[in-house]
């Protein structure tokens, strides 16, 4: 036995409360998630067909076995409109996590560049968007982006358009908003990783000869690739299921999933529909999130 | 008897402000000692990091662990001090076995080696945190943190946080905070190891009079030799979790018991060979390197002919042609031909490197007893190295 | 020691960085004072969409529901993952610890309408009356895991040999926690309670699922106005919002200097 273990007992018992919340309100959810998405749908209130009552005893459980249905994940399958929405949130959180890293990694290095007490000022900065509400950040922008907008009134008024240009409802104000609100989510673990560097490390790159791309390329870029992985799937992850976002900028023709999610939910009232999508975009999921969490573990242990 | 009653015996010791000083001996057979380690053995996996080891130690020593980093000292210290549990052994405290007992219920204290000291405390507050703990009264716990400031010389710093105190500052902290309780055995971690080297020199002196004034049993652990032999009035050494040898600082520095304690503890020159006669309380060793040494007989007989010739670098000394002939009681000093192949000025001392004619080399340090050296050599220059045979030490290979 | 150098690259992309992230928010402040009803023409500094703010009811009824959502599950969730920290960082292995960090972590990065989706169904099943106590559920499911981050990166940086010195003079191991371990970790259980309110503050979708009829938090009403385009008491509004968080934001910071000041690094976030 050691010192660490006569701590470890009695804080192993404080994992009993949140751990029994954890599995009462994240774990068994997704028991009924997946129950509904083979359920049928119904015009009633909820609006689908309780899938087994266990009051009915075995007969009514086996009745009820046989009338699982795999329709909706067949729906999902053969209808255009899920499929291309699940294509489309991967192009767009693909697309969206490359300007990202493209955007936020100068960012971050001109942070870790900055003497010591201007990096804690610069990265304060950084955070407060982060605490600020990520609508009201969407909102600012359709006031800038808006038909009579500002953007347009500078635009205008300089005469570099003839007629105010359509931003609202485009793919560009989507991609805008996106990079907007997850810069933060990219730039801090960016940064945490290019901070922690040693200086030493790029002036002896630089001493052997290296020109200043080449330390940039051959040994900045390769020791901030940890940071680069975290940032990539702290934003890909939760922009693949963004709803606002896309529902408030882009245009209607074509839906992310977490919008279709959305409208089968709310518009529709279809709940197994939207349960399947939600199992669906789960499993799309699966790799990035299985990866981040041994990005996440792997971080901790090392902390230690 | 509980805590409070242990501790109050305990002062009335200290008040009485008797105590054995700190050169004391082993203890006798026959006494039981203060603190017994027996056969304990600790793994981590399959590495064993202490691998049976035994220790008697005396009330009022001052022990020093000491070796390489990695050697299992600091795990046996956190054995001592309960955050360890030994697999094997047993550690008995006034007779009483305590290697199940948990830290806090021990009457044995540690001072960490970062100090530990707790940052959101003050001064005043990180000493008396054991003090509480212990259910004292509060006009006792300040007096005893009072006498505890002035014992290391703390006063008007009570109030500081440790984070406005220097390395010095903190370190007499984390010593009055481990002292407050006045425990059986105050185990030390490195503890100097965090100041610079002025400092050390002279928190070593303090923490020895310290000791010396208290009565208290101290065991420090140090990989640092010249910090154990002036500290300490015994030394145990150890090496891959194994305790090599117990002794005084005198007795490991002349009478070490390896070839690895005698280059572990100080510089030595080594050669190895065979013994081809032994007549009078000299043998008469045909080294590899060095030709044939004669050196004293050790007091415990040699069993192997194999062994090897050790000789401290202070006790080789170099002259141009070789001692005077008077200075030799007898024909058996032994006298070594070579060229200076490295000279190396240190103030106190010189120290020479010789390239013998076998092509080994040896090592002499030279005090430099007069400012201006007529006995300086320089790089190439033929000298005649010589030593006693009773300079000599003879280890088994 | 070594001492970088900052380029003119290293600046600009900076300064460009931050006027990107702060620009957005400065024009949707000043424009909140504008006294035309047109959002788009100036008409003056005015105070008037604030004083239109006030007289509108459900605004200010989906307001009190947000703080009260907000308080409640920020305070269960501070408790609840700073247990989860303390089990994960402090309990070495034991059973079934994967799968509570797996679900503890899960919801920083899930995609929120499954969140959303996964509880209402719950509480369609549970037969619960949807309100202010399934959103305040929901909320602390989501948060609590931002808050047991926080906790642990601190506890992970904690000094171990600080609660071994506090068992050597004398504490068992629930005494070490409470004399000193909880102490050192306070700014960052109080930074974790202050993260978890503002992102409940904010969250719409998860709300939108599992809130009933009549008891619309203040992101549902701000996002249903939105929706049918800019208006001026949206943009006041949206002022007050970023202002209270900013005052959270220095309240946090002075926290977290508290702590500094206390020898230990600041709390992140």
């Amino acid at each position: 036995m050691s010192a660490r273990r006569i701590f470890a007992r009695p804080a192993r018992l404080a994992a009993i409360a949140p751990y029994l919340w954890l599995l009462l309100f994240f774990l068994v959810p997704f028991g009924f998630v997946l129950k509904i998405s083979l359920s049928q749908t119904a015009i009633a209130q909820p609006p689908y067909t309780p899938l087994f009552d266990l009051g009915g005893g075995w007969t009514e459980i086996r009745s009820a076995f046989a009338a699982l249905s795999l329709d909706n994940f067949k729906l999902l399958v053969s209808d255009d409109l899920y499929v291309l929405s699940y294509v489309r949130s991967l192009y767009v959180a693909v697309a969206s996590t490359f300007m990202l890293l493209l955007i936020g990694y100068p960012i971050a290095y001109g942070m870790a560049r900055l003497p010591r007490r201007w990096q804690a000022v610069a990265m304060v900065l950084v955070i407060v968007p982060f605490w600020t509400s990520f609508l009201i950040r969407i909102y600012a922008w359709i006031n800038i982006l808006q038909h009579d907008g500002l953007l347009n009134q500078i635009l205008l008024a300089l005469r570099l358009v003839p007629s105010p240009v359509v931003w609202l409802s485009t793919d560009s104000a989507m991609y805008l908003g996106i990079v907007y609100s997850y810069l933060p989510f990219m730039i801090l673990p960016l940064y945490a990783t290019l901070a922690r560097m040693e200086p030493a490390i790029e002036e002896a790159a630089a001493d052997l000869g290296a020109a200043p791309w080449q330390v940039f390329w051959l040994v900045t870029f390769p020791l901030s690739l940890p940071g680069v992985a975290a940032g990539a799937l702290l934003c890909f992850i939760p922009i693949i299921g963004e709803f606002v976002i896309p529902d408030l900028l882009a245009g209607s023709n074509a839906l992310m999933i977490g919008q279709t999610l959305w409208l089968e939910f709310f518009t529709n009232k279809d709940w197994p529909v939207a349960s399947a999508t939600a199992i669906v975009l789960l499993i799309v999921l699966l790799v990035p999130l299985l990866l981040y969490e041994r990005l996440q573990r792997r971080q901790l242990e090392e902390a230690r | 008897m509980g805590l409070a009653g242990k501790m109050a015996e305990e002062s009335s010791r200290i008040d009485a402000g008797a105590g054995p000083g700190p050169r004391q001996a082993a203890p006798a057979d026959g006494d039981v000692p203060l603190l017994r380690i027996d056969k304990v053995a600790k793994k981590f996996g399959t590495f064993r990091a202490v691998d049976g080891v035994s220790l008697d130690i005396a009330a009022g020593e001052f022990f020093a662990l000491l070796g390489p980093s990695g050697c299992g000292k600091t795990t046996l210290l956190r054995m001592l001090a309960g955050f360890e549990t030994p697999d094997e052994g047993r550690i008995l405290l006034g007779g009483r076995d305590i290697a199940q007992v948990l830290p806090h219920e021990r009457p044995i204290n540690m001072m960490f080696q970062n100090y530990a000291l707790f940052p959101h405390l003050s001064v005043r507050d990180n000493i008396a945190f054991g003090l509480k703990r212990a259910g004292m009264a509060r006009g006792e716990i300040a007096a005893r943190v009072a006498e505890m400031v002035a014992l290391v010389k703390l006063d008007g710093l009570e109030k500081r946080k440790p984070d406005q105190l220097s390395g010095g500052q903190k370190q007499r902290v984390a010593l009055a905070r481990s002292l407050a309780r006045r425990p059986q055995v105050l185990l030390l971690d490195e503890p100097l190891a965090a100041l610079d080297k002025k400092l050390r020199e002279s928190t070593q002196g303090e923490l020895m009079e310290l000791q010396r004034r208290l009565g208290m049993t101290f065991i420090v652990v140090t990989h640092d030799q010249e910090e154990a032999m002036t500290m300490a009035s015994r030394i145990g050494v150890m090496d891959s979790g194994r305790l090599e040898q117990v002794a005084t600082p005198h007795e490991l520095y002349e009478a070490p018991n390896s070839r690895w304690i005698a280059g572990f503890v100080g510089d030595v020159n080594l050669f190895d060979g065979e013994i081809t006669s032994r007549d009078n309380h000299r043998l008469t060793i045909a080294t590899r390197d060095a030709g044939t040494l004669v050196v004293a007989e050790p007091r415990n007989p040699v069993t192997k002919p194999n062994v090897s010739v050790a000789i401290r670098p202070e006790k080789v000394k170099l002259s141009l042609r070789g001692p005077a002939t008077d200075a030799i009681n007898g024909s058996s000093i032994n006298r070594l031909d070579g060229v200076v192949a490295e000279v190396c000025y240190l103030g106190g001392s010189t120290n020479y490197k010789l390239k013998l004619d076998s092509g080994s080399h040896l090592r002499s340090s030279i005090a430099n007893t007069a400012r201006i050296d007529i006995d300086a050599y320089g790089v190439n220059q033929h000298v005649v190295a010589w030593f006693a045979p009773d300079d000599c030490l003879v280890l088994e290979q | 020691m070594a001492r970088r150098r900052v380029s003119s690259f290293n600046i600009a992309s900076l300064a460009l960085g931050l006027a990107f992230l702060y620009l957005p928010i400065v024009i949707l402040v000043i424009y909140s004072f504008n006294a035309s009803r047109l959002v788009t023409v100036w008409g003056g500094w005015s105070l008037r969409w604030y004083a239109e703010l006030f007289n509108d009811d459900a605004m200010i009824e989906a307001a009190w529901m947000s703080l009260r959502v907000a308080g409640a599950s920020a305070t269960i969730a501070t408790v609840l993952g700073t247990l989860a920290a303390v089990a994960l960082s402090r309990g070495e292995r034991f059973r079934g610890r994967t799968l509570f960090s797996g679900m503890l972590y899960a919801p920083l990065v899930m995609p929120e309408v499954i969140t959303g989706l996964s509880l209402l169904l719950l509480f369609v099943a549970l037969n619960a009356e949807r309100g202010f106590w399934t959103v305040t559920i929901a909320h602390t499911t989501l948060t609590m895991c931002f808050v047991a981050v926080v906790v642990q990166s601190r506890l992970a940086s904690l000094d171990r040999s600080l609660e071994e010195a506090a068992m050597d003079l004398g504490c068992d191991p629930a005494r070490a926690f409470l004399a000193v371990t909880l102490p050192l970790i306070a700014p960052a259980i109080a930074a974790g309670w202050m993260l978890a309110f503002t992102i409940s503050l904010d969250d719409l979708v998860i709300a939108s699922f599992t809130t009933g009829p009549g008891s619309a938090t203040l992101p549902i009403r701000i996002y249903s106005e939105v929706r049918l385009g800019v208006k001026p008491e949206i943009n006041a509004i949206s002022t007050l919002i970023v202002g209270f968080i900013a005052v959270i934001i220095v309240v946090a910071s002075l926290a977290s200097k508290l702590s500094s000041a206390q020898g230990e690094n600041a709390a992140p976030l």
